[in-house]
């Protein structure tokens, strides 16, 4: 087997593994920074809460939608993940529930409502789609939609930069020199819930925050830049989706969770590699001059 | 009139129970004014109603022809998250807000003062250390370096001095100082007495209501300091609504009007 066979042959051969290559790395580059934001902002787990809740809306779209049309349960993902992420925002604001709390209370039941109106009508086939994706049947609408979401993001990032590094950092100067805070947060949560759909038709529901805080974690422990780490998070999305592609292609492994584990791989690499890893606990270098 | 903020009967609460209430008074323009009490007696938060953070329950803080971007201010060091990846430049040039607006790019002429800011609070060469990496007294001399940019009219500080050391608290007490002979207006939320004695002119002393504004002398006097350690123990759980008849704090303590 020559490496053109092993590295490029599936893209080349297989019109599938294009579309989900660039499906991964269009993820990548709008998941990538969006999961840096949520690490910095501690809200890791809230991604992960927040992609469940994007399910009931999603089982909805399929139901009206009768088939796995990707457009229609991405529409009704996006706004079930939206109303969650609200509702929890006010029922924190309103009473003693800190967000945490009221997330788990809110994904919980989205996520007991979605299984539910899946198995209503769709087979255990449909169910599995649901829950772990499937990229290799991302179709052009599918990539389209998937890079207007990243499109969307990036520009969007780009222009919220400031206020939302402030509202990270510093939230009573930003609300001080006028900046609206609450607005910033909001618009974040919308990026977050739009990205999650768009993972969610590659990778499912239980992983479509894999590919935004693995990467995340990964850019953490290598860079202490915010640049630099929305990058890294960038190229490890990147790198996971294009190693798990080949390697599932070759090992006849299921694609999305050989993606993940890729991350995952990468992920373990770091926390013993890299500069604040745990190698240079057991490997001390002497200190510098000054 | 000289009277740059005007606090009319100013309540901020905290599940209903007032973490200040009934404040009125006037902070005249250029003036020096320490906001002193014990612990848990509402400067903080009379400060963050001031600069708009928080909404006041009751009555109303007029600030006059004063717009957001006259106001400069320093947040507690501990409202701050300090694992942000940010370098010390880049924070200083948060400073420029009123240049830059939420969306616009910084300007080469405001990269210079971040600069020369840095330099003033003696942290040149520090452009691109990560915050995470200073020290409490560098990081607060950072924080000054950012009032510098933001060059405002009033200059609110909530607790400049906490937590650092000798040196850093008297290179930053004399660039507050400075800005007030350059006539500014400076507001700082102080709870070292002796430091108020010492330096600010004015003091606004509470405990979750007003004891007495005016010169410091006047009102940092023993009989004032009990009475303020008194009310700021005061916490009742089974307390009555408060309504104006009783307005006791409102019409209590008159303003003791300072020496011009």
């Amino acid at each position: 087997m020559t490496i053109y066979d092993i590295f490029l042959a599936p893209f080349a051969d297989y019109g599938f593994m294009r579309r989900a290559l660039i499906a991964c790395l269009c993820l990548g580059l709008g998941s990538g920074p969006i999961g840096v934001f949520l690490m910095l902002r501690r809200m890791s787990l809230m991604g992960d809460a927040m992609s469940h809740a994007v399910l009931p809306g999603a089982a909805i779209g399929y139901l009206i939608a009768g088939s796995l049309s990707l457009t229609a349960m991405g529409l009704g993902g996006l706004v079930a993940g939206l109303s969650v992420a609200l509702l929890s925002g006010l029922v924190s604001r309103m009473t003693v529930l800190q967000e945490d709390a009221s997330f788990a209370s809110f994904y919980l039941t989205s996520l007991a409502l979605g299984v539910l109106i899946v198995s209503l009508r769709g087979s255990n086939i449909d169910l599995l789609h649901v829950l772990f994706g499937t990229i290799l049947a991302i179709d052009a609408p599918a990539l389209y939609q998937i890079g207007a979401i990243t499109t969307v993001t990036l520009l969007a990032l780009a222009i919220i930069y400031r206020p939302l590094v402030m509202e990270c950092f510093d939230p009573g100067f930003l609300r001080a020199v006028g900046g609206r805070g609450p607005i910033y947060h909001f618009l974040f949560l919308l990026l977050v819930v739009l990205n999650l759909v768009a993972s969610f038709q590659a990778l499912g529901t239980l992983m479509a925050v894999g590919l935004m805080m693995l990467p995340a974690a990964v850019a953490q422990l290598w860079s202490r830049s915010l640049p630099a780490m929305m990058w890294i998070a960038t190229g490890t999305a990147a790198i996971s989706g294009y190693v798990g592609l080949i390697a599932s292609y070759h090992l006849e492994f299921a694609s999305g969770p050989t993606i993940i584990i890729t991350a995952s791989l990468i992920y373990g690499f770091s926390i013993l590699f890299a500069p604040s890893g745990l190698a240079r606990r057991f490997f001390p270098r002497p200190h510098l001059r000054g | 009139m000289n009277d740059l903020i005007r606090l009319d009967n100013v309540t901020v609460t905290y599940e209903r129970h007032p973490a200040v209430h009934h404040i009125s008074g006037a902070f005249r323009a250029g003036s020096l004014t320490a906001i002193a009490g014990p612990n848990g007696a509402g400067k903080s938060t009379l400060l963050k109603a001031m600069v708009g953070e928080l909404r006041p329950a009751e009555g109303s803080i007029d600030r006059g022809a004063l717009t957001r971007n006259d106001f400069g201010y320093l947040p507690q060091a501990a409202d701050i998250n300090r694992r942000f990846p940010i370098s010390v430049a880049d924070t200083v040039m948060l400073g420029a807000w009123k240049n830059t607006g939420a969306f616009g790019q910084v300007s080469r002429k405001d990269a210079e003062r971040a600069r020369d800011a840095l330099a003033v609070v003696g942290l040149s060469g520090f452009e691109s250390r990560h915050i995470g990496s200073l020290s409490a007294g560098q990081f607060q001399r950072v924080l000054f370096a950012r009032l510098l940019l933001q060059d405002a009219r009033v200059i609110l500080l909530d607790e400049p001095f906490t937590a650092i050391d000798q040196r850093t608290t008297r290179d930053l007490l004399d660039l507050v100082l400075r800005w007030n002979k350059e006539g500014r207006t400076v507001i700082a939320v102080l709870h070292d007495f002796d430091q108020v004695r010492a330096h600010f002119p004015e003091t606004l002393l509470i405990a979750r209501e007003l004891v007495g504004w005016g010169r410091t002398q006047d009102v940092m006097n023993s009989a004032n300091l009990i009475k303020a350690r008194a009310m700021a123990e005061r916490w009742d759980e089974g307390a009555e609504a408060c309504l104006p008849e009783d307005e006791h704090a409102a019409d209590g303590h008159a303003r003791q009007e300072p020496a011009q």
